[in-house]
């Protein structure tokens, strides 16, 4: 038993030295033994008494009791003490109001402590003490506080204002001590300006009427300075501050933005995102094709980013913000849909917050990705992401209509894994589909049809009954198929009820020979032997239609139907805007508004985003319609038939208006008079882009300004095609035979003067997909070498041997040898300069030798880089017009065939071709190693032996080599 | 009248078996049964780490954080953001753990009048007052046996009575008269790479998160700079408010006046359109067969770009779908387990040596009868890359201004997996 007390003995101990003692006091009496141990003489029992009490009310026991007694310790000169006994007091005081008095004199004594610690712990402990007799004798104290020669102080008390102000609004009105407060918002110390504004912001909350945070230009650049000074947390109450402040004008609104963009940087994320919402509200100010506007837009998605890898807590908050701001300005994070991919150990409220950001974000461009991720959730474990995952599906269908067949084969996998929660959500989301494009998709009814028995929640039993009746005249046995369902019509919810009620209308209106009956039983179940009104109700009606006017009920009833819009679940414009001017508060994690969030609401003011009131010369309509319209008058009737689409994707995309949209050179216009009118359509519009482009890039008129109408106008130009009757332009002709990669002829690397007898000369190949260094070393010195090793130092595109330098036999004077080195793509990357440059170590027994040598970018260029066509265009449209560079190739004397097949032997695909007045356009891609693609566009002209040749890419620097190979290609 | 209150009203700490074990009002109090919302949140959660951050009750609303497996339940009566008052928690956490060593339900209760006046020095009606470590630190001492000792036989305090000195200053991170016998300042760059790898071995996203913790412990009023080798990587950061802005934004270097000990000096984030290397790979082969009660597993792992740099500590886990009942595996290195009651795998691997990869093969007995399971197992994996930081970050130089003596400085870099998930 001796370790026993030993054990004892320990916990005795440990407990002597730590708080946990205060916890193990369970014995009745407790109360009366604290009250011994407080009255006593000694220090240090009186101090450890209190401790206990503050336990004890620490973990929720009650011991209000003792209020006399530890008021009784108050007045002492030791610190610790004191706090302690002041806590105690915070916690009780209001339900022993008449004993708080008696802790009065030693507050206002302790008021005016030669220490400011214990000035402001007072005047601090007093606001605290919710009892109107004791707030009386703090006014006194608290004026002299706010002009306490301590900022320490001052600051204090600017919060014990407000707590003030919350217990007795009138009495800090007729004292005077909100133009105090105001005062302070000038005071010298930043700490002391945050917490007057939070003090003010949170008493103006109270009286929204009250014009107390006066903000002017003045007050706002006071702010500002503080801001860069003051604590985290002062930030955010600067911040939030600033939000509600309109700015006079652009100008003043792009100074207030110049100023808290620095906070994006901050590692707090409450400051990051108050900042986020200064600038998005004021960014509603700019005029778009401001510089500075699209350098905003730019910093916004960094930090938001970076949200995202905090805590999930904080993610969570993040994301819901960044579901609003996606909204309002999609630009913004148009090109990081990969960081909304969710891991499958992301906590649930993440991943379903993450899934609809990811369909906001949805495009044509990143469909495929999107897309894959869906199907890839659609397996995991989590039921309620899961289904989550499949509407999610549905709802890219509907979003991106080029994406809707593959959403629909998606769908149809899905259901086919007989996964009961799975089929129904996906036959929910099917029925939306149909809805979004009838007559496209009805062929997997059949499909549906046989997954009838599994389906067992209301939402999908009624959409796939609406789906029969919808569809009664295509599916043949469709009668029994609702008939089966009429069985247990009273068990079924409301919402099925209603419903089959409707589909069986339907089926009879379309086959009214063979449905009389159940049409009958249907109408007698709704109207007798149910008692939901709104199915009577219906029932009724329909009944009447039928009997008084059958034409008319086919007319009610089979109405075509609006089509339901692209996304069903955006937040209402006004909302959408006063929750942006809310971003980081509660409404905006729970896209409510605000004015939901006040207890008791007293008056809330709406806040709006603030319009564009220009001071600057911007004063193009924001108007599309009129701007497009008016600037190509005379080409816009013959050019294109689609016009009206071509504005409505630019109204869509909710970009910059295309500002002076210069006329189309009358030569294009001309020309298209013989041509189908889309073919026509595309044409200009290509026209348009492309040939201002001969001269110079950012400059051209017809690119719009800066960054919004460029690319808005691709894809209005290409997207035609797809569908239309420019398919057979992209018919290849057939491109002639591949011929063998290019190989440039080896040259002289490494000079035997350099490497003592050592020559080195050597060039790169591709063959059979493999990167080969062929080397030819020769031996000009008079001793043998042998050990022949060889080394990259990191390169652009990570290329490294993929294993030894195979020299077996030494190399004898005089002698050659030829080896060839498979390349790897695998090793460390550096970036080089320039980009292809190869820094190389090769080991002999001698020494070892370095030189560097530059390998053509085409080796790079894999096997499988020929893009989908649809892909191309999507891509090309999505690369920035800033990332094009324009080349000239001289002197080359193929036609476009032969250049085609030439460059395919290089790996360079070539996907469309077409013909526009003898001048021949060729659309290629090209995928390097590391994945990036590179799109051209190659123009060869009959007759001309220069080629015109454009780069998109969305890692530009590697246009430059890619343009080298082209002219090597092409002239070898 | 009651009016609402601002800001952060109470907080309630709740330890994992769902009891209140701390309370603390900062405005009136509030009844702790407004917890019942939050544990009925906790049951419906499948996972610990599911309770939602946000839970709203008719007057108030809940903001939680996990951590330490302690939920951290603060409840604010009115709009407040909810940033602010999680980012307030983490300070909370981060404070306890600073001053207790770790951040438990016991060291809470060893340590709760400290907690207590923490709490209070923290927060003033819900307003953050001081949660500067150091400038807390002055205000009350952080507890040592030594201390706890003196303070009993002296009868003095833990509480400082001096106005902290940072407080006021304009560098409120640090305290004036730090004094040092050794002069030191070290910086830690780690980085983290989170990655999705798909079925085939290509990148769905790769991202690094790196960080330069800093341990600085130099006299007086250091005035540092430090400097980049490439500091173009950096075009994602967030900065410890000693940096100043304006000078990294010119001419991209780090120039500030430190504070007092440990810091994370900046955070940064290297996303997917920059080029993230992937250090290893995965090659696997977990097959069932529709039908058969056995399913094959194979795993085999290698290094790819680690710069040279060997893999260590690697650690493989991954969640097999509930219908596997037990492994037959055969690791060819290091240990594995299999926990049938949760179906966690875990393959504790150690070192790869690329010229023997480790290996982890054999079968997996599932359900008699049962269907082939639907879901893929994800593979996570845990490394560290020592000395090599992953995005290739390296520190050109450190200096110091302001004081005369020669400080040791020291400069490590790591890099370790983050969420590094392969799908199967």
């Amino acid at each position: 038993m001796e370790w026993a007390n030993q054990l004892c003995e320990n916990r005795q101990f440990g407990s002597k030295m730590t708080d946990s003692k205060y916890f193990t006091t369970t014995k009745k009496g407790e109360i009366f033994e604290l009250k011994a141990e407080l009255n006593s003489d000694k220090k240090e029992k009186k101090k450890e008494a209190v401790k206990k009490v503050i336990a004890s009310m620490t973990v929720g026991k009650d011991v209000s009791a003792l209020f006399p007694d530890v008021v009784n310790c108050m007045q002492t000169d030791n610190l610790e003490l004191k706090k302690l006994v002041y806590l105690y007091l915070m916690n009780y005081a209001k339900s022993q109001p008449d004993m708080a008095i008696m802790a009065v004199n030693t507050f206002v004594k302790d008021c005016e402590d030669a220490n400011p610690l214990i000035r402001a712990l007072a005047v601090r402990t007093m606001g605290c003490i919710r009892v109107d007799k004791i707030t009386e004798y703090l006014c006194e104290p608290l004026r002299k506080c706010l002009k306490d020669e301590d900022p320490y102080v001052r600051k204090t008390a600017a919060v014990c204002v407000a707590k003030l102000h919350d217990i007795n609004a009138q009495l800090v009105e007729d004292q005077g001590f909100l133009d105090t407060l105001k005062d302070l918002i000038s005071d010298s110390n930043p700490m002391v300006v945050a917490n007057a504004v939070a003090a003010l912001s949170e008493i103006a909350e109270s009286h929204p009427n009250s014009n107390l945070l006066d903000l002017n230009p003045q007050s706002i650049n006071k702010l500002l300075t503080a801001l860069n000074e003051c604590t985290e947390w002062g930030q955010i109450f600067i911040l939030d501050c600033l939000a509600n402040y309109t700015p006079r004008d652009d100008r003043e609104s792009q100074s207030i933005c110049e100023r808290v963009t620095p906070r994006l940087s901050h590692a707090n994320s409450a400051v990051v995102l108050s900042a986020v919402k200064v600038l998005m509200k004021f960014m509603e100010m700019l005029p778009k094709d401001l510089d500075y506007y699209s350098t905003l837009l730019k910093k916004l998605a960094p930090p938001l980013v970076t949200l995202l890898s905090a805590e999930p807590e904080l993610q969570y908050v993040a994301l819901r913000n960044i579901n609003l701001i996606v909204q309002k300005r999609p630009e913004i994070l148009k090109h990081e849909m990969k960081v909304f991919f969710v891991k499958y150990n992301d906590p649930i409220y993440v991943k379903l917050e993450k899934l609809d950001i990811m369909i906001r974000l949805a495009s044509q461009a990143n469909i495929a990705q999107v897309l894959a991720e869906l199907k890839e959730y659609a397996t995991e474990v989590d039921v309620d992401f899961v289904r989550k995952a499949v509407r999610a599906i549905g709802r890219c269908a509907i979003k991106v209509e080029q994406s809707a067949e593959r959403c629909v084969s998606t769908l149809l996998d899905l259901i086919q894994t007989k996964v009961n929660y799975v089929v129904q959500e996906a036959i929910v989301v099917i029925k939306d589909i149909f809805r979004k494009y009838p007559n496209k998709y009805e062929s997997v009814i059949a499909t549906l049809c046989e997954n009838l028995d599994s389906l067992d929640e209301p939402e999908a039993r009624a959409a796939m009954i609406w789906i029969v009746g919808e569809y009664a005249e295509r599916i043949d046995n469709a009668d029994e198929l609702l008939e089966s369902f009429l069985e247990g019509f009273h068990d079924e919810s409301t919402q099925v009820q209603l419903q089959l009620l409707t589909a069986i209308v339907k089926l009879f209106l379309k086959k009214p020979t063979e449905t009389q009956e159940l049409v009958q039983q249907v109408l007698s179940l709704a109207t007798q032997d149910s008692d939901n009104p709104d199915l009577r109700d219906r029932g009724y009606i329909y009944w009447r239609l039928l009997s008084t006017d059958p034409v008319a009920a086919k007319e009610v009833v089979l109405a075509e139907k609006p089509l339901i819009s692209e996304e069903t679940d955006l937040i209402e414009p006004t909302l959408l805007e006063e929750l942006i001017c809310h971003i980081g508060t509660l409404a905006s994690v729970y896209h409510k508004p605000p004015s939901a969030f006040v207890e008791g609401s007293r008056g809330v003011m709406h806040k709006r985003l603030p319009a564009r009131t220009g001071s600057g010369e911007s004063t193009e309509s924001p108007d599309v319609g009129t701007a497009a319209g008016g600037s190509a008058p005379e080409a816009a009737p013959s050019i294109i038939p689609s016009q009206g689409d071509l504005l409505g994707d630019l109204l869509n995309l909710d970009m910059a208006p295309p500002t002076t949209s210069g006329p189309p050179p009358p030569t294009t216009g001309m020309q298209m008079g013989g041509m189908d009118l889309l073919g026509g359509g595309l044409d200009s519009l290509m026209g348009d882009e492309s040939e201002p482009l001969g001269g110079d890039i950012g400059g051209s008129p017809a690119m719009g300004a800066g960054f919004g109408a460029a690319p808005a106008v691709m894809p209005a130009s290409l997207n035609a095609p797809v569908g239309g009757g420019l398919g057979d332009l992209f018919d290849l002709g057939g491109v002639g035979m591949p011929m063998g990669a290019y190989i440039p002829p080896k040259i002289v690397w490494l000079p035997a003067m350099k490497a003592k007898g050592l020559e080195i000369s050597g060039t790169f190949a591709r063959r059979a997909g493999v990167i080969q260094m062929e080397l030819i070393l020769t031996n000009k010195a008079m001793s043998v070498m042998t050990d022949f090793a060889i080394q990259f130092n990191r390169n652009s595109f990570g290329l490294a041997p993929a294993g030894p330098l195979q020299v077996l036999t030494p190399l004898g004077p005089n002698q050659t040898i030829e080896v060839s080195l498979p390349l790897s793509t695998v090793g460390p990357v550096m970036k080089m300069d320039p980009l292809n440059n190869l820094q190389v170590a090769v080991k002999n027994n001698i020494d070892v030798f370095y030189f560097s040598c530059q390998y053509p970018i085409s080796m790079l260029f894999v096997e499988d880089g020929k893009m989908e066509r649809q892909v191309f265009l999507a891509t090309w449209k999505d690369i920035p017009n800033d990332n094009e560079s324009q080349f000239q190739i001289k002197d080359c004397h193929l036609n476009s065939d032969a250049a085609s097949s030439k460059l395919q032997g290089s790996n360079i695909f070539t996907i469309a071709k077409r013909t526009v007045e003898g001048q021949d356009m060729l659309y290629m891609s090209i995928k390097l190693s590391n994945g990036i693609w590179v799109l051209a566009e190659l123009r060869v002209q009959a007759g001309n032996s220069n080629y015109t040749i454009s780069l998109k890419c969305r890692a530009p620097e590697v246009s430059q080599c890619v343009f080298q190979c082209y002219e090597a290609v092409l002239k070898n | 009248m009651q009016l609402p209150a601002k800001m952060i009203h109470s907080l309630f700490l709740v330890n994992s078996s769902g009891d209140i074990f701390l309370e603390k009002h900062w405005k009136s109090v509030v009844s702790r049964s407004v917890c019942d919302y939050f544990f009925e949140a906790q049951e419906r959660a499948s996972e610990p780490e599911n309770v939602p951050p946000v839970i709203p009750t008719p007057h108030h609303y809940l903001i939680s954080v996990l951590r330490h497996r302690i939920y951290f339940v603060a409840v604010i009566q009115s709009e407040v953001p909810p940033l602010f008052v999680i980012e307030f928690l983490h300070r909370v956490v981060d404070t306890f753990q600073d001053y207790f060593g770790v951040c438990t339900e016991a060291a809470i209760k060893d340590n709760v009048v400290v907690v207590y006046e923490l709490l209070e020095e923290m927060l003033d009606n819900g307003f953050p007052l001081a949660t500067e470590s150091n400038i807390l630190k002055e205000l009350i001492k952080p507890p040592t046996i030594l201390r706890t000792v003196v303070n009993t036989i002296t009868g003095s305090t833990n509480v400082g009575e001096q106005l902290p000195t940072g407080q006021l200053s304009v560098v409120p991170w640090r305290r004036t008269g730090v004094k040092y016998t050794n002069n030191e300042a070290y910086f830690d760059v780690v980085e983290e790479i989170d990655a999705i790898i798909d079925k085939s071995g290509s990148t769905i996203t790769a991202e690094i998160q790196g960080v330069i913790d800093a341990c600085v412990k130099l006299t007086g009023m250091p005035d540092l700079t430090l400097s980049f080798m490439n500091p173009r990587l950096l075009d994602d950061v967030s900065f410890h408010p000693c940096v100043r802005f304006k000078r990294w934004e010119a001419e991209r270097i780090l120039s500030f006046i430190p504070p007092d000990g440990n810091f994370r000096l900046l955070s940064y984030h290297v996303s997917c359109q920059n080029l993230v290397a992937i250090p290893v790979y995965v090659k696997h082969n977990i097959t069932f067969r529709e039908g058969s009660s056995q399913g094959r597993f194979e795993l085999t792992l290698g290094p790819k770009q680690t710069m040279g740099k060997g893999l260590e500590a690697v650690l493989i886990s991954s969640q097999l779908p509930r219908g596997v009942l037990n492994t037959n595996l055969n690791p060819s290195q290091g240990t594995y387990n299999f926990d049938p009651v949760t179906k966690l795998l875990s393959w504790d691997v150690g070192k790869i040596n690329p010229q023997k990869l480790p290996s982890l093969k054999g079968s997996m007995s599932l359900q008699a009868g049962a269907s082939k399971p639907d879901e893929n197992p994800t593979i996570n994996i845990q490394f560290k890359i020592q000395q090599s930081a992953l995005s290739g970050l390296k520190v050109n130089r450190l200096d110091m201004y302001g004081e005369k003596y020669k400080p040791f400085k020291g400069i490590k870099y790591m890099t370790k997996a983050g969420k590094f998930q392969v799908r199967t």
